[in-house]
Order: C-alpha cells, then sequence, then structure tokens
C-alpha cells in the first residue's frame, strides 16, 4: 500500500503548491498520462532512470506554463484551459506512446534502508520500499514546512489569499504564480515517472490510471490545501484501492471489473462529506437545531471542512 | 465577424502546424494522414453516412451544453448523463422489446433516456445548488458511478447468458434500429436530422423565451441575478435537466442508431461529451457554429479509425488534433483581447 502511494502524493502536492498560490491546474488527468509516458519513453530510450523523470518533470513544468500562460499573461478561464490540456494531454500521450507500448524498460529498485529496514512492522512497511517512497515522505514533510514556517512559503500563501495587499508590499503575485504552478508541474511530472518507471512498470493503452488525476484534484479540496491532510486522504484513497481487491477475493459472485472502479465513487462521496458543511442548506437546518446539538454537530463539520485560498482561480489585476 | 475569421485560421494554421509536427516525430507523413482522415470522414458514401451517425451525439451533447454554459455551469459530468440515457433505453428495450411495435419500443426507450439522463443531470445539479459542491466534481464522481453502473450490468444481471465478458449485453434485433433517410445516394441516419433539430430547438430558448434570458443573466453573475430576484435554484436545476435529457437522447442514439453496435457496452459514452465540451467552448454561444464544428469534429473522429490499420498511428490523433484547435482558439483569441500597456 506504501509502495503504490507515490506517483498519487506527489501529484498531490504538486497541485497543492499551485493552487495555494492561486492557480487551479485542472489538466492533470492527461498531464499524469503524459509525464508517465515521457519519462518511460525517455528512460528506456537513454537507458538512465534519472533522465526518465527529468523528462517527466519538465513536461509536468511545461504543462504548468501553459495553464499559468494561458490564465495570468492571457487572462483566459483556466477552467476551460485545463480541460482541453487533460483531452490534448491524454490524447497525445497515446499517439506519441504508441511505439513503446507493451515494451520492457527500467524500473526503479528496492533500496531498503540498512538496519532500519530490520525493525519489526515499521521496517518493511517503510524502509523496506524504494527511493521514491523514501522522497515521498520527505516531500510530504518538506511542502508542509515550506508553506507553513518559511518566509517564502507565507507569501505563497499570501498570494492565492490576498493578492492585492501581496502586491502593494512590492510581491511580484504574477511572477510567483508562474513559479509556483511551474514548480507544481513538476512535482505532477515526477508522480507520472513514478507511476510509469515504478509502481505500474511500463506502458499501453489504456494505461490503467485514467482517472486517477481527478482524483488527485479531489484529494486536494478533501485536505483543504493542507499537506498533511492531503497525504491522509492520498493514504485512504490507496487503502481504499487496496481493499477493493481484498473485497473481490471475499465476494467471488460479484464480477471482478467492478472492483477496480470502486474507489473512485468513494473519494467523492468523501469530498461531498468535505464540502456540505460549507452550504446554506445545511447552516440553516443548524439553526433550528437545540443549541449543545448545533455546537457538536459545527464542530465536527469544521474539522471536516475545507475552504479554498480565497484567490483561486480569480485572475489577478494589478491596481 | 472578418476577424473572427481571421482568429479561425491563425488557430487552424497552427493546429495543422503542430500535429504537422507530432506526426513527423513518429515518422509519419502528415500530408498522408490528413488525406486518410478526409478520405475516411467523406470519402465514400457509406464512410459518410458513418460520420454523420457519429455526428449525433456530438450535436445532441452540444446543444444541451448550450444551456449550462449560458448559465456559467460546467456540466463535466455529462458523460455520465450520456450512460444514464443508454442504461435507461437499453433496459426499455429489454422490457419492452418483444411486447409491443417496435416504434413504440424505440419511442419509450427514447423517453426513458431523456428522464434518465435529467434525473442524473439533476443529481449534480442538487449537489451544486444544496450542497455548495462544484458540478466539475459532483459531476465527475457520478460519471464515475455511471461507469461502474454499466461494468456491472454488461457483467451480471443483463450479460450474455453463458458467457462473463465486458464486451456488451447481446445485441437488439434489426427492428429495433434507428431508421436511415436515404438523401441523394447517402443514407442520412434519422438521429442526425434530429441532432440538428434540438440545437436549433435550445438556439430558439435560449434567444427569444425568458427561460433562455435568465440563463444568461445567471451566466454574468450568479449573485446580482438572484438578488434581481431571478429564481436562481430552479432555473440552474433547469439548465442541468436540460442539458442531462438531451445527453441521455445521446446515449439512446448510442446504442440504437443504425450504425451503433445496438447493446449495451462499459464506455459507451465513449467521450462524446467531452468532446462537446470542447465543441461548445470553440463555438461560444453560436449555434451554427456548435452544428458545423461538432461535425467537423465527428468527421475527424470517424476519419482517423483507419490510421491504426494503414499508417501504425493511434487513432487518438484526432483527439489530439481537436483539442489542440480548441487550445490554439484560446491562446489566440487571449492573445487579440490583450491590452496593450504602452502608452504614446
Amino acid at each position: 500500500m506504501v509502495a503504490a502511494s507515490p506517483p498519487v502524493l506527489f501529484a498531490v502536492l504538486g497541485e497543492t503548491i499551485a493552487e495555494k498560490s492561486g492557480v487551479i491546474n485542472l489538466s492533470l488527468d492527461g498531464l499524469l498520462l503524459l509525464t508517465a509516458m515521457a519519462g518511460f519513453a525517455v528512460a528506456g530510450a537513454t537507458g538512465s532512470l534519472l533522465a526518465g523523470f527529468a523528462t517527466a518533470m519538465a513536461t509536468g513544468a511545461l504543462g504548468g506554463l501553459i495553464v499559468a500562460f494561458a490564465s495570468l499573461t492571457l487572462r483566459r478561464n483556466q477552467v476551460a484551459t485545463g480541460f482541453v490540456l487533460t483531452l490534448l494531454c491524454q490524447n497525445l500521450a497515446y499517439v506519441l506512446g504508441n511505439p513503446i507500448a507493451h515494451q520492457p524498460g527500467p524500473q526503479v529498485p528496492q533500496a531498503p534502508v540498512p538496519l532500519l529496514a530490520a525493525l519489526p512492522v515499521v521496517g518493511p512497511v517503510v524502509f523496506g520500499q524504494n527511493v521514491l517512497v523514501y522522497l515521498s515522505l520527505a516531500a510530504i514533510a518538506g511542502v508542509w514546512w515550506y508553506l507553513f514556517k518559511t518566509q517564502p512559503g507565507l507569501i505563497l500563501r499570501g498570494i492565492g489569499e490576498q493578492p492585492q495587499a501581496a502586491a502593494a508590499r512590492g510581491i511580484g503575485v504574477v511572477r510567483l504564480r508562474y513559479l509556483y504552478t511551474l514548480a507544481g508541474g513538476a512535482l505532477v511530472g515526477l508522480g507520472g515517472a513514478a507511476f510509469s518507471l515504478a509502481v505500474k512498470p511500463g506502458w499501453s493503452r489504456p494505461y490503467g490510471t485514467e482517472g486517477t488525476g481527478w482524483i488527485v484534484l479531489a484529494i486536494v479540496i478533501f485536505g483543504n490545501w493542507d499537506p498533511l491532510r492531503a497525504a491522509a486522504g492520498v493514504y485512504l484513497f490507496v487503502l481504499l484501492q487496496t481493499l477493493a481487491t481484498v473485497l473481490q477475493s471475499l465476494m467471488p459472485h460479484v464480477p471482478t471489473q467492478v472492483f477496480p472502479t470502486l474507489p473512485f465513487p468513494l473519494m467523492i462521496l468523501t469530498l461531498l462529506l468535505v464540502t456540505l458543511g460549507n452550504s446554506e442548506w445545511i447552516q440553516r437546518m443548524l439553526s433550528r437545531m437545540p443549541e449543545g446539538t448545533r455546537r457538536e454537530v459545527l464542530r465536527a463539520l469544521r474539522t471536516l471542512q475545507s475552504s479554498p485560498p480565497a484567490a483561486l482561480g480569480r485572475p489577478f489585476e494589478q491596481e | 465577424m472578418i476577424r473572427s475569421a481571421g482568429t479561425g485560421a491563425i488557430a487552424l494554421a497552427a493546429t495543422l502546424l503542430c500535429g504537422a509536427g507530432i506526426l513527423s516525430v513518429l515518422g509519419a507523413s502528415p500530408l498522408d494522414a490528413y488525406r486518410l482522415i478526409a478520405a475516411g470522414a467523406v470519402g465514400r458514401p457509406d464512410l459518410l453516412s458513418y460520420a454523420l451517425s457519429a455526428w449525433a451525439p456530438v450535436l445532441l451533447c452540444a446543444g444541451g451544453l448550450l444551456l449550462t454554459f449560458a448559465a456559467g455551469l460546467w456540466n463535466i459530468g455529462i458523460e455520465g448523463q450520456i450512460i444514464a440515457g443508454a442504461v435507461a433505453a437499453t433496459g426499455a428495450l429489454r422490457v419492452l422489446g418483444s411486447g409491443v411495435p417496435p416504434w413504440a419500443a424505440l419511442g419509450l426507450a427514447g423517453l426513458a433516456a431523456l428522464a434518465a439522463g435529467g434525473m442524473w443531470a439533476l443529481l449534480a445539479g442538487v449537489l451544486r445548488t444544496y450542497g455548495d459542491v462544484s458540478e466539475i466534481f459532483g459531476g465527475l464522481g457520478l460519471n464515475f458511478i455511471a461507469g461502474s453502473l454499466t461494468v456491472y450490468l454488461v457483467l451480471g444481471p443483463w450479460g450474455r447468458p453463458g458467457i462473463t465478458s465486458t464486451s456488451g449485453t447481446p445485441p437488439f434485433p434489426g427492428t429495433l434500429w434507428l431508421p436511415v433517410v436515404g438523401v441523394a445516394g447517402v443514407s442520412v441516419p434519422l438521429e442526425t436530422l434530429g441532432g440538428v433539430v434540438a440545437v436549433a430547438l435550445v438556439s430558439v430558448a435560449l434567444r427569444g423565451t425568458y427561460f433562455g434570458l435568465r440563463l444568461k443573466a445567471i451566466g454574468k453573475s450568479l449573485r446580482a441575478a438572484f438578488l434581481l430576484g431571478i429564481p436562481t435554484t430552479r432555473e440552474v436545476l433547469k439548465a442541468f435537466a436540460g442539458c442531462g435529457a438531451l445527453a441521455g437522447l445521446a446515449g439512446f442514439v448510442l446504442v440504437t442508431g443504425t450504425y451503433s453496435r445496438h447493446q449495451l457496452y462499459p464506455l459507451v459514452s465513449s467521450g462524446n461529451g467531452f468532446l462537446a465540451i470542447l465543441v461548445v467552448l470553440l463555438a461560444g454561444s453560436s449555434a451554427p457554429g456548435a452544428i458545423v464544428i461538432s461535425g467537423v469534429f465527428a468527421a475527424i473522429s470517424t476519419g482517423s479509425i483507419q490510421l491504426p490499420l494503414v499508417m501504425h498511428l493511434d487513432s487518438s490523433i484526432s483527439g489530439v488534433l481537436q483539442a489542440l484547435l480548441v487550445l490554439a482558439m484560446l491562446l489566440v483569441r487571449g492573445l487579440q483581447a490583450r491590452p496593450v500597456h504602452r502608452e504614446g
């Protein structure tokens, strides 16, 4: 389960960074496929895993650049650009990946950490994995620390919440949003390559991870744009995927192909739970409850609740 | 008008150039590929009929999306609404199949699809209006659920007796196929004509009724429309239901059309809804634009089917060209609208 988490984790962290700065990159579902294909293709051609990862990250950053250019410089609708880019990247991945489909290729090797891997339970689960798993765990902590404990992280949150105020303090809002959308895209690319070079080695059409990018976008919301909570969302999703395989063996009379599709609707249902608290209808219902109950329910809702960066998706106008 | 034609020409040229670049990377001749796509779409009367039949679901979905886009809504759940329609139509035909005359069975199946698509869209609409859940994610979730439902039905209760296969439900007999009309030696599927009529009707509703006016007001600003006394929740739900109903009808067409597979199968929506979103993004609020562009896109899609056999290319090249064109158009429009900061 831990071994399967890096691709989704990297993508979730990347999108969290971009959205925290105020830019939605909706193209993830296609971008993950395209970067997976690109990473595998280049790693296969050059024999270098590093080159594969670098290409995937550059491709991801390029995707971010297109979203940033269209929305920040040309003031186009972010949802429109992202949606079109999703379809473009997905189809491009199929077309360009056609020659390398079902070919063998390099794969990230297991790299147990000496000594620590020998620990009971925790050892094999956390320290008996490959470099990507260690890197993804470090990335959760790193992104959280950067966002909430550093000066640049404070500015990053500022341009997503109060871009006008940030600009008034002499911060280049557009330049920084470019930077973080590109960085976020590169992390998504790392996630794509983590699929094709480790978790799901190789390339084919369909690749089998179609739809994951949409789940990533849902997890970012579920995670309330907080890397720690988002990471919890990722593990929940991967757990659901694992459970689906377990259920499959327990319920032999249900066709096997049904199970892999289950985590997707479940994940969206979780998202509903998180956003429902914002709605007027719930607030109205709450106001009719007795005081004690209301406070309890409110507290429960507030823990679950998720609220986006205030300037998310809005174009920035310099005054 | 001249300017928008110019925009289109620049975007088209950029698309063809990018497409040529991609094809060259793969070692294929772009000219040969483009010629094959054109020949594959309209080269023979039977191919033309096939392209016309592929036009119908895109037309129906684009018609529906004109409603939701007018209200500023992103109905990404349209794929699920198509599936809901296809499921309802298949269910109705399974029940009615031999009991009533074929025309009655088809008519009732069409109505069932209309209702099912509308209801499926209303789910996303209710989540959006009462649950504050973005219609993008609500819709996506419902797409996944509809997909799971189809896989379950095809493999389980509606599967072919004795075989467990994802290929599809038992095919309907020829009496339950939608008819074609012969026009100048080409068989034109009835549903294609229906699709054009549907888009025209939507256009009339948007231009000439208070409903259309209210939707457009909501599209400009939901808050302002609400403050002006427009019952925004009700109108938004109507837009969803209308779009879903037409998408449901597209699902009906995808299982009963003459050139369809005449069965329910996983992925029955096959991207028609997403393609229609591209169409409407390109056409804006123009109904004639939506009709023409959906025709061209459907032709590119069916024209690419031969590419894997003849040139060993993936048929997704059609999707690349379609998306490239819309992206190019977005960027070119953006470049034109860009304010010039330099003064004097």
